[in-house]
């Protein structure tokens, strides 16, 4: 197994290749073959495009040995989250209505990381249309956690943080509506950052709640998701919300570290967290102050309603964006007597359970009489989260919290609570709210052995900070193992 | 008797397609007809992951709509009506709520009657299905298929106040209106080919103070005609019903083009509860200041003024035909010939009886061409049939009239003189011509070769029979 080897960064490997140290054939086949041997416990992969994958990484060698730039992740091999359109290849969210839909176009991201260079090498597991945080809700089997196989890999997007934890890719792309990327970077002992909405393109990513949705990276380290960031931002007009701003690559200069920083510790964040992870917060303070930033304690009063807001606006807009989903022109039908009776049928048949769920509730949430109550007093407590956020960064530069309350647990010990399963995702949702940035970064383990994610949250269009002081706490790990 | 006690009050939603090159949220074409399925795209089909970006001259067509039916032009949102139904792709359709780009206006009818434009705002069209079988009917049929070419084409719904009170008054709100829209170039205003559609909502009341009576929904209107005979229909029904002791349930019915009635699709009971909410996908419009007025300041002129123009101008004429003559968007042509000197009272008969039967080519006429046609029946050089027989060839091939005139024989013959020709032959045979008028088709040869001879074959045969004709009675 070659879990315990060196694993080469994508940073190495895309300057291994443009210098010929070795070629993105080698890396690719090499990438299959971890795939191949370690997948099998895993299941991080719907689908592996081996030879795509194979046939591009020859392109990407013949243009090097041209004296051509692939680009900055030049035959890096990289797992797709199932909910990102790809072009001819079976795009599932996880969910059986799609009956291995193969999209007639690639997403935005798509398009950007081929023409930065990156190989396609599978479409990774994912909950049912990212409906939930374990990835126990896809129509296709769990993905197991790779620190310790009983375990859930969190979710939505537990394949692609598993396929990164475990090796077997340098990098993978998720989608984040409520932490779908930073909580199961956080029990994966990855990194994972939510960017600011609008950053990224979301044109080709399949809708869950459009006004949270935001795709990101997830990789082993902090610099590994600068690059791959700086691949996929940026302004796309075939989506309307995405930023028409200049969006200049992020570097971070970690020479000062975290010096001069002001870093607040959110209380309401801390309420009811496991206390190896409040050890890892206190520990993660003490250096953080050693490396001259200053931590104090801070409140966002409102954060505490964030949850119900977040099971009001989510649901309400899924409900309306999985509505397409009717048999007539793509994906899983089952006939009925008359169109009606035909769209009930494949969608009785096609969804699972805690997709229904959340339709049901946001088809409520939106229904006549109902609307005021539910819809529109969760939007006024998304402007109140917006405004608490406003005005604690106005002392703040960016706020600490941990990613999850408890590290990973165990496959099946939340999936029939899901009140205890939304809960996981607590201390992320208030970011998706407000369409800030937030990142994940792994900061030791528990008495298990299963990783503790720290999370680092900025105001909009700070990612750049984010990173900056994921970058720094990541530091403690490197000076640990000295 | 029992129905001068009662006083109808209508109010039009008219739905008109909007001429932009391309959709409203793609680059697909909009264009009318095509094979099934061939302007689309995934973003049009709704296909996962596509998005929708709003196409700027759908709001600009939109804006100068609104300017002229003398709307406010308000920032305004986008709304997600969801309602599963086959013809929608995204099983949602995007619409404007209670933000509309255009609120309080106003149309005034010719008749001088002041009609208010509650909104009009910026929506996206359906597919199209057909459903197979029997009726073309959704109930009836063992299948459909769906045409998605019409799938996103921007409309703007055009809502009236209950402000009218007969299908008289409907009908000239719908022409005025459709008048009005063409002018500002924002559509083609086709009823026929669906680019305009109209539903009505139709109550009655016991008099003009009464409250109003309980409404409902006209749809499935195609014409005109249409238009003034379901609400005719549709004001019998409901005074019926009143008379007879019953009470009108607020519904959507659906005009029958065979039977002339209309028939309960769905009751308010079972209306769909539509769910709107903010279209996340899509930002606010707010169209700052300088974009309305510029908007404002190329209006193109409106029928109003266009008539007010004719009229004075012209001098004369029947306000029908000036209405009718603007309303086919020939009177700049009109105007134009009575620049070049034309008689304006032949001018404009020709247009409305003759030209206006092939709107099309009567719009592209050359205005030279079509003054000296003019000219030349001014002057008798042709006799009104023959002055139609030569415009008819205008229209469908071009040409000058006086070149058409000369190939159909006319020029030199003076229509007088055939005329004179022709009654001196008829007086020479009274017998031939009993027998031409009782059908007897071998005189009418007779006759033709007579007058060739007469005339050393100048006349044109066509005119000989037409003049025949006219002499029967």
């Amino acid at each position: 197994m070659k879990l315990s080897e060196q694993l080469l960064s994508a940073k190495e490997i895309a300057v291994g290749i443009k210098n010929k140290t070795f070629s993105a054939t080698e890396i690719v086949s090499d990438t299959l073959g971890r795939i191949e041997k370690l997948d099998g416990d895993i299941h991080a992969f719907l689908n592996v495009t081996g030879d795509q994958a194979l046939l591009r990484a020859k392109e990407i060698d013949e243009m090097v040995s041209k004296g051509e730039d692939p680009g900055i992740l030049a035959g890096v091999p990289i797992g797709i989250k199932d909910n990102i359109c790809t072009r001819k290849v079976a795009t599932t969210c996880g969910s059986k209505i799609l009956n291995e839909w193969k999209p007639p176009y690639d997403a935005t991201v798509i398009e950007k990381l081929r023409s930065q260079g990156a190989i396609v090498v599978g479409k990774t597991n994912m909950d049912e249309f990212a409906m939930g945080s374990s990835t126990e809700h896809s129509a296709f089997g769990p993905t197991k956690n790779p620190h310790n196989i009983k375990c859930v890999p969190g979710g939505s997007s537990g394949g692609s943080a598993a396929a990164v934890a475990s090796g077997m890719v340098p990098l993978a792309l998720g989608s984040d509506t409520g932490g779908s990327i930073r909580q199961p970077a956080a029990f994966c002992g990855v990194v994972g950052l939510k960017p600011t909405y609008g950053l990224v393109s979301r044109y080709g990513l399949v809708a869950f709640a459009s006004s949270l949705d935001q795709i990101g990276p997830f990789s082993r380290d902090v610099d590994d998701s600068v690059l791959l960031a700086n691949a996929i931002m940026g302004h796309d007009p075939l989506d309307s919300t995405s930023l028409d701003i200049d969006t200049p690559p992020i570097k971070i200069n970690s020479d000062g570290g975290v010096r001069g920083l002001r870093i607040g510790l959110v209380s309401e964040f801390l309420e009811g967290i496991s206390p190896e992870i409040s050890e890892a917060i206190e520990r993660a303070c003490k250096y953080l102050d050693a490396g001259g930033g200053q931590v104090e304690s801070c409140s966002v009063p409102s954060v505490k309603q964030s949850l119900s807001a977040y099971y009001l606006i989510a649901p309400a807009e899924a409900s309306s964006n999985l509505a397409r989903f009717d048999g007539v022109r793509f994906g899983m039908r089952v006939d009925g007597k008359n169109a009606e009776e035909m769209m009930v049928n494949t969608r009785t048949a096609g969804f699972g359970d805690e997709v229904k769920r959340r339709i049901m509730l946001g088809t409520y949430a939106l229904s006549a009489g109902y609307y005021d109550a539910y819809y529109g007093s969760a939007q006024k407590l998304r402007t109140l989260v917006i405004r608490d956020f406003e005005s604690v960064y106005q002392k703040f530069d960016v706020l600490l919290s941990p990613t999850t309350p408890t590290t990973a647990f165990e496959i099946g010990a939340k999936i029939d609570d899901p009140l205890t399963m939304y809960l996981s995702d607590v201390c992320t949702i208030p970011t998706n709210l407000a369409g800030h940035p937030a990142i994940s970064v792994p900061f030791g383990y528990d008495s298990k052995g299963l990783p503790i994610g720290l999370q680092v949250l900025a105001p909009a269009l700070k990612d750049d900070l984010t990173l900056k002081v994921a970058s720094y706490l990541e530091s403690a790990r490197e000076n640990a193992n000295d | 008797m029992t129905e001068e006690r009662y006083e109808p009050v209508i109010g039009l939603e008219v739905h008109c397609e909007l001429r932009t090159a391309t959709k409203l949220w793609c680059a697909c074409p909009n264009e009318f007809g095509g094979e099934p399925n061939t302007h689309i795209c995934p973003i049009c089909l709704g296909l996962p992951g596509t998005l929708p970006v709003l196409n700027r001259n759908a709001v600009e067509y939109a804006m100068r709509i609104g300017t002229a039916l003398n709307c406010e032009i308000k920032p305004s949102k986008f709304h997600r009506k969801n309602y599963f139904y086959p013809d929608m792709p995204k099983d949602f359709q995007i619409s404007q709520y209670d933000e509309p780009i255009n609120v309080q206006g106003y149309l005034d009818l010719p008749t001088g009657i002041r009609i208010g434009i509650e909104r009009a705002h910026i929506e996206e069209d359906t597919g199209k299905s057909s459903h197979l079988g029997k009726s073309g009917r959704i109930h009836a049929a063992y299948g459909a298929l769906v045409d998605y070419n019409r799938a996103g084409v921007p409309l703007v719904e055009i809502v009236s106040a209950p402000d009218i009170r007969s299908s008289e008054q409907a009908k000239d709100y719908v022409s005025e209106l459709r008048a009005v829209l063409v002018a500002t170039g924002a559509t083609d205003g086709r009823m026929e080919e669906g680019s305009l559609r109209v539903d009505a909502n139709v109550s009655v009341r016991k008099g003009p103070d009464a409250p109003f009576g309980t409404r409902c929904e006209i749809k499935n209107v195609n014409s005109l005609r249409s238009l003034v005979r379901a609400i005719e229909y549709e004001i019998k029904r409901q005074i019926e019903v009143l008379e007879d002791g019953g009470r009108i349930i607020q519904q959507t019915r659906h005009f029958n083009e065979d039977t002339l009635s209309t028939v309960a699709l769905r009751s308010k009971e079972e209306a769909q509860d539509y769910r709107y909410f903010p279209e996340p996908d899509l930002p606010p419009i707010s169209p700052g200041e300088a974009w309305i007025n510029k908007v404002k300041e190329e209006l193109p002129p409106l029928p109003p003024q266009r008539r007010a123009k004719v009229k004075e101008i012209f001098g004369t004429g029947d306000d029908g035909q000036i209405i009718t003559l603007v309303e086919q968007d020939l009177d700049g042509l009109f105007l134009g010939v009575l620049s070049h000197g034309a008689d304006g009272e032949i001018a404009i008969r020709r247009l409305l009886n003759e030209a206006a039967s092939q709107i099309e080519a009567a719009r592209k006429l050359d205005v030279k061409d079509f003054a000296a046609l003019i000219g030349m029946e001014k002057s008798g050089k042709l006799s009104a049939t023959q002055c139609k027989a030569v415009l008819a060839e205008m229209l469908e091939s071009g040409g000058s009239p006086l070149q058409i005139a000369a190939s159909l024989g006319f020029e030199g013959m003076k229509s007088n003189e055939l005329e004179e020709v022709i009654t001196q032959i008829i007086n020479d045979n009274p017998d031939a011509f009993e027998r031409f008028k009782a059908g007897d088709e071998k005189v009418t040869q007779f006759f033709v070769g007579q007058v060739m001879k007469a005339t050393k074959g100048k006349a044109n045969g066509k005119s000989v029979i037409e003049f025949l004709e006219t002499k029967k009675s």
